[in-house]
């Protein structure tokens, strides 16, 4: 057997066993602490809405983190190449970055009233295109100068350059940063499902479930959202160990 | 394969258009007359050369030596076209050097190999440029000759990582050549490796220019290095720089390191070690006094 696949699951089973006890002995009943034996029937009673929403919160998070790597690169890309660009734009995106997201959720839903796909879409964009940017910005602008060199020296135009030599070198940096955009984008896709009616999505499931006083489906869509969320973290590491897997050293 | 002729090559210097006049000077392949460069900084104008001349001929290998921080880098970014002086003119084959040429080879003391290529590819990089129309096998032929002759075969499909300090610093050297340039300019190639790696480069460089012939502009702190390899030493004078003194080497073709231990490569090294204390600004023997 693979430790490497079987150790993180002998952790889930004995996290879920320890999460039973706790309930069973506390003898809490299941409206003030649902426990792993309740979420199979709750999972089981609405598991078509499980599917549908989970598609939902699903296809509009990676929307929203797909345009916030387009942005995202693009900022970078500008910022990073240009000196005069990152002084004028980098105050203004840290400030944007210190607004807490959930207090520009509900403005965004008043501003696109029953917009719910868009609405999700950007907000799961604004909340992650940060770290991209910068991140790639960083890296473009710490290209050591006879990197560019042994290609300007060529007659290579600047387009070349970034192309052969800035963007691959920048590939671990934009990685790392996808991993912590992956996860914002997430979070911010579940805020303004829960704060817009009669929306879709896990996040409305949850908020369903607060409505109706159904503890075991709020739980079970918490489970459904770290199930999914653990889903889109390995894409992500999965991508960069084909495009980026030069970077990580074999142990020697 | 034709590499000296632009022909499909993308040249995109900044002052393409420039109109440009009057006769090489002299039939040296390199010739550099009264250059002068100042840097912009804000604490005002920093002038960094100050009239340099030299001149190289075909097939020939400058050193220049020189007190740090005196514009030797400078100078080979200007030889690449990547600077312009501010006055004097700098001559590549005839022809004034206006901006990035296909015809120039680069390699410093960072390798700067580019870890997601194998180094194979990292030696067929400058081909992509010049040579764009060239087959993919062909390129990687050229590229495996070359890393054959520095030692280096069985190591084409490794990554950058995977090599030694010495062994980066060869492919290194394979890419700057791989294009056959006019010029190759290599800025303190061997700075960083220890002391025998470096001897063992030496020798590997001696092998190169037999094999592939270049004219050559080396950048060095090592003045052992520089009466090894080079024709020609040249000393430049603390900033702001001018060329202060020339020695011809008289050492001819592939050479043997006890050259460096007879009574003649002793006295040039005394020769060149009073003409570098000169430009620090000291006297000859005053730091042995």
């Amino acid at each position: 057997m693979n430790w490497r696949l079987f150790a993180p699951v002998i952790a889930i089973v004995v996290f879920a066993l320890l999460w039973e006890a706790v309930v069973w002995v506390n003898d809490w009943p299941n409206y003030k602490m649902a426990s792993p034996s309740d979420l199979g029937p709750a999972f089981w009673k609405f598991r078509w809405l499980f599917l549908e929403y989970g598609w939902d919160t699903l296809w509009r998070t990676v929307a929203g983190l797909l345009l916030s790597v387009l942005v995202g690169l693009l900022l970078g890309m500008i910022m990073g190449l240009n000196r005069t660009m990152r002084d004028a734009l980098y105050p203004l995106l840290v400030g944007f970055n210190a607004i807490p997201k959930a207090t520009v959720v509900p403005i965004i839903a008043l501003l696109f009233v029953g917009a719910h796909d868009m609405n999700t879409i950007l907000i799961a964009f604004l909340i992650s295109f940060f770290p991209i940017a910068v991140s790639v910005s960083i890296g473009l602008s710490t290209l050591e100068p006879e990197y560019r060199d042994i290609l300007a020296a060529l007659g290579a135009s600047r387009f070349t350059i970034f192309w052969k030599i800035a963007l691959p070198k920048t590939l671990p940096e934009f990685f790392g940063a996808l991993k912590v955009a992956v996860t914002l984008a997430f979070i911010g896709t579940n805020l303004m499902e829960i704060v817009e009616p009669h929306g879709r999505g896990l996040g409305h499931l949850f908020d369903s479930g607060k409505i109706s006083a159904d503890y075991p489906l709020m739980f079970a869509v918490l489970i459904a959202l770290a199930v999914l969320g653990i889903l889109l973290y390995y894409v992500v590491v999965v991508l960069e160990r084909i495009f980026a897997g030069w970077a990580e050293r074999s142990p020697t | 394969m034709d590499t000296n002729s632009p022909a499909g090559v993308q040249t995109q210097g900044p002052e393409e258009g420039r109109p440009v006049g009057g006769q090489p000077p002299s039939d040296a392949l390199i010739d550099i007359r009264g250059v002068k460069l100042a840097y912009e900084t804000k604490d005002g104008r920093l002038p960094v050369l100050d009239g340099v001349d030299m001149q190289v001929p075909e097939g020939g290998f400058v050193a220049v030596v020189g007190p740090s921080g005196c514009g030797k880098s400078t100078l080979t970014r200007l030889i690449a076209g990547l600077l312009e002086p501010n006055a004097g003119e700098v001559w590549l084959h005839g022809e004034r050097v206006t901006g990035p040429k296909s015809s120039v080879g680069m390699a410093f003391q960072n390798p700067v190999l580019l870890e997601w290529r194998s180094v194979l590819r990292n030696v067929t990089l400058p081909l992509e440029l010049v040579a764009p129309r060239m087959p993919k096998r062909e390129k990687e032929e050229r590229a495996l000759r070359l890393l054959t002759l520095v030692g280096l075969e069985g190591f084409e499909r490794k990554r950058p990582s995977e090599l030694s300090g010495g062994m980066r610093q060869r492919a290194s050297l394979c890419r700057s050549i791989v294009h056959k340039p006019e010029v190759l300019i290599l800025d303190e190639p061997f700075g960083a490796l220890d002391a025998f790696t470096r001897e063992d480069l030496w020798q590997t460089m001696q092998k190169v220019k037999s094999e592939e012939p270049f004219t050559g502009v080396m950048i060095t702190h090592d003045l052992r290095e520089s009466i090894f390899l080079a024709d020609q030493v040249i000393v430049l004078s603390g900033r702001p720089a001018f060329t202060q003194f020339t020695m011809e080497i008289p050492w001819k073709g592939e050479r043997d390191l006890d050259l460096l231990y007879t009574a003649e490569g002793a006295e040039m090294l005394g020769e060149l070690r009073d003409q570098i204390q000169i430009a620090q600004g000291r006297s000859p023997r005053e730091a042995d006094a």
